[in-house]
C-alpha cells in the first residue's frame, strides 16, 4: 500500500441528531451486526444512473440509501495554467440544496460544500489518478477544463461517498468533442471543432479515486454510517483510494482522536474496500454502457 | 459488501398495490367541484364560489362534507393513542417533545409516575430533578391525555407500561400506516418486543418482561446476539412493508418477518429493493390464503 496523501483535519459532517443513552449503548455494543443487519464494511444498496442531463457532456445520479446527489459535466477550452503548460484541469464546484436537509437553509450548506469541493480537488491532485495530459489540446495555450457540478439533492449520511461515486460515474460518462488544430494563421492557431456529435472521445477513468468512510465506533470502525451512527462515533477518516489500490488523500472527520495504530489499520481497510468499490462501479458502468439506449428512469420515481 | 444497480434494474414499488379503481385524487390547486351547497372540510379552500383542494390526497365526502385527506401528512393526534416520543427541551414543570406532530408534544411533570409509585404532589425538588428522569433525546412511550387549543398534545405516562424506553431500536413510518388496535405493545414470538407508535415511531427491543418496573430501570447491558439478529429482521420488515405502503401492525409484521425467514433472506439482504417488492408480495399472498 503506498500513500501519497495530504493530511487535513477537518469539522464534523453531519448536524446532531439526538439520540437516548440506551440506543447509543445498543450501537456502541453490535459486534459486527449492525441496527439494519449490515457487517461493519457492508455499504446500503446504491442506484445508479448516468446521461440524465442532456445539455451537459456528462452526468449521472447517484442514490445511497437516502442520500441524493446529481452531477454534470461541461467540458470548455481555456488556457493551461501557467506552471503546467501541457495540462488540462478538473474544477469542481459542490451546491448543497436547501432541500436536502433542513439544515441547508439559506447559506447553512455552504460550509460543508467547500469542505467537499476541496477535499475532491485533493484527491486528484495525484497524478495517479486522472491523466490530465489527454486534456490538452495546444501545448501552453489551449487546453480542456472539466467543470463538473455536483448538486446534492438529499442528505441521508455518508455524503462523501455518493459524491465521489457519483463524479467518477459522470467523468465515464463524459464526452470531450475531438478538435482538429487547422494551420497556423500567422499567430493565432485555429481550432477545429469536430462536425459529428459523436465523434467525442472519452476520458480513462479507471484509476479515478472513490472516498471511503470510516467512522470510529468503540474499538472498531464502520464503512458508510447512518446519521445514527455517526452521532455515536467521535472521530473517522475519508480516504481518497484510487482504482489502483493506492490511497490518494486522507481527512479527519469528527472531534474525537484517533491512536496512530488505528489510524494505519483503517487506511488499510480502507484501501481495500475502496479497491472493491472501484471495481463494481466500473463493471456497472460497463454494463449500463453496452446496455445501449434504454428508456431512462430519472426522477419520476 | 457492496451492491451498485441501475435504475433501470429496481423494480417499482407499487406493483405490491392493489389494482383497485383509482379514487379522486387531487393535487393542490386542483378543483373539486363548482357547485355549491357543500361544507368545506379540512384539505380545502374556497375561492370564487368554487372549492378548490390545498393539499395532494384524496377526496373524501360524507354527506354534505368535502374534505381531501392528504396523502402524506404530520401526525394528527386523538385522545387515547399511545405515542412514542423524544425529548427535545426541559422547561419548568414540563417536557417537550418530538413526536412527528405540528407542534411539540408537551408532557407535564404531574403526568409521569414517580420513582417507586408514591402519590403526591410534586415539589420544588421534584421540578429541580427533572433532568435525572427524562433528558434531551431520550425516549419515551406515553398516551395522549389531552389536546390544548392550538392543537398541541399533552401526554402522560400514568402506568406500568408507559415510560423511559431503554436499548432498542426505532423506525419512523408515516403515521399512515399504524393501524389503530385495542394494544399497541406486542411481545412478538421471535425474541423481541414492539411498540407501535400512532405517531409512526416504531420501537423494537428485547423482549419487555412484565416485573421490570416501568420507567426508571434502564438496562444498558448487552443484548444477546439472538436478540439483536431478532431486532434487526424486525426493523429490515418494518422498513420493508412502509416501503410498499402496506399497513403496519403485529400481524403483518409476522408475516413479513416469518416470510424472510422462509425464504432464506439473510438480515442484510432486507436491504436491497427486489426483497423489498418479495417480502411485500409474499405478505399480500399469505393475507389472501387466510381471508379463504
Amino acid at each position: 500500500m503506498s500513500i501519497a496523501p495530504q493530511l487535513l483535519r477537518g469539522p464534523s459532517l453531519m448536524a446532531e441528531i439526538l439520540l437516548s443513552e440506551a440506543e447509543k449503548a445498543f450501537i456502541h455494543h453490535g459486534d459486527d451486526l449492525r441496527c439494519d443487519g449490515r457487517t461493519r464494511l457492508d455499504y446500503r444498496p446504491i442506484i445508479l444512473e448516468t446521461g440524465l442531463v442532456s445539455n451537459a457532456s456528462g452526468s449521472s445520479r447517484l442514490r445511497l440509501a437516502n442520500s441524493d446527489v446529481l452531477v454534470g459535466v461541461k467540458v470548455e477550452l481555456a488556457s493551461p495554467l501557467s506552471e503546467k503548460p501541457l495540462e488540462g484541469r478538473l474544477e469542481f464546484f459542490v451546491d448543497c440544496s436547501a432541500n436536502a436537509t433542513p439544515e441547508f437553509e439559506g447559506r447553512g450548506g455552504e460550509d460543508l460544500a467547500n469542505e467537499i469541493c476541496r477535499f475532491l480537488q485533493m484527491s486528484y491532485m495525484s497524478g495517479d489518478t486522472i491523466n490530465l495530459s489527454e486534456l490538452s489540446v495546444l501545448a501552453g495555450q489551449q487546453c480542456w477544463v472539466l467543470y463538473v457540478d455536483i448538486l446534492i439533492l438529499e442528505c441521508g449520511g455518508n455524503l462523501y461517498d455518493t459524491v465521489s461515486l457519483a463524479v467518477k460515474s459522470a467523468l465515464y460518462t463524459t464526452q470531450i468533442p475531438s478538435i482538429k488544430v487547422a494551420t497556423m494563421d500567422g499567430d493565432q492557431p485555429e481550432l477545429e471543432l469536430s462536425e459529428d456529435p459523436y465523434d467525442t472521445k472519452r476520458l480513462n477513468t479507471q484509476n479515478v479515486p472513490c472516498l471511503v468512510t470510516l467512522m470510529k465506533i468503540g474499538n472498531h470502525y464502520l464503512v458508510d454510517p447512518t446519521p445514527e451512527e455517526e452521532c455515536c462515533s467521535s472521530s473517522g477518516v475519508v480516504v481518497a483510494v484510487s482504482g489502483s489500490k493506492k490511497i490518494t488523500a486522507v481527512r479527519k472527520i469528527g472531534s474525537g482522536s484517533l491512536h496512530p495504530e488505528s489510524l494505519v489499520s483503517m487506511l488499510k481497510t480502507a484501501s481495500e474496500v475502496g479497491a472493491v468499490v472501484n471495481k463494481i462501479l466500473m463493471k456497472k458502468l460497463l454494463e449500463e454502457e453496452t446496455a445501449g439506449k434504454t428508456q431512462k428512469v430519472g426522477f419520476m420515481r | 459488501m457492496v451492491d451498485i444497480r441501475l435504475a433501470s434494474e429496481v423494480p417499482l414499488f407499487d406493483i405490491v398495490a392493489d389494482s383497485t379503481e383509482p379514487k379522486h385524487l387531487v393535487t393542490p390547486g386542483s378543483l373539486i367541484t363548482k357547485e355549491t351547497g357543500f361544507m368545506r372540510g379540512h384539505g380545502t379552500y374556497m375561492q370564487d364560489d368554487c372549492l378548490y383542494a390545498s393539499v395532494a390526497g384524496v377526496v373524501e365526502r360524507v354527506n354534505q362534507l368535502i374534505s381531501v385527506r392528504p396523502l402524506k401528512s404530520r401526525y394528527h393526534g386523538e385522545i387515547g393513542d399511545v405515542v412514542i416520543g423524544r425529548i427535545t427541551e426541559v422547561s419548568q414543570k414540563r417536557w417537550k417533545l418530538d413526536t412527528n406532530a405540528r407542534l411539540d408534544s408537551v408532557l407535564l411533570l404531574q403526568s409521569v409516575n414517580l420513582p417507586g409509585g408514591e402519590l403526591r404532589r410534586r415539589s420544588a425538588e421534584d421540578e429541580l430533578s427533572m433532568r435525572q428522569y427524562l433528558k434531551e433525546g431520550d425516549l419515551v412511550s406515553a398516551e395522549v391525555q389531552n389536546i390544548f387549543n392550538d392543537g398541541a398534545l399533552s401526554l402522560h405516562t400514568r402506568s406500568m407500561k408507559y415510560g423511559k424506553l431503554s436499548q432498542g431500536c426505532l423506525v419512523k413510518v408515516s403515521p399512515s400506516l399504524i393501524r389503530r388496535q385495542k394494544t399497541h405493545f406486542h411481545n412478538l414470538p421471535c425474541g423481541a418486543s414492539i411498540i407501535m407508535g400512532n405517531n409512526g415511531f416504531v420501537w423494537i427491543c428485547p423482549t419487555l418482561h412484565e416485573d421490570v418496573a416501568g420507567g426508571f430501570v434502564q438496562n444498558l447491558e448487552t443484548v444477546p446476539h439472538a436478540d439483536r439478529q431478532a431486532i434487526s429482521r424486525l426493523r429490515n420488515c418494518v422498513t420493508a412493508l412502509a416501503q410498499c405502503k402496506m399497513m403496519i401492525y403485529d400481524t403483518s409484521i409476522m408475516h413479513a418477518y416469518d416470510a424472510s425467514i422462509n425464504a432464506g433472506f439473510e438480515i442484510k439482504d432486507l436491504l436491497l429493493p427486489d426483497k423489498i417488492t418479495e417480502i411485500a408480495l409474499m405478505v399480500r399472498k399469505q393475507f389472501e390464503m387466510e381471508k379463504e
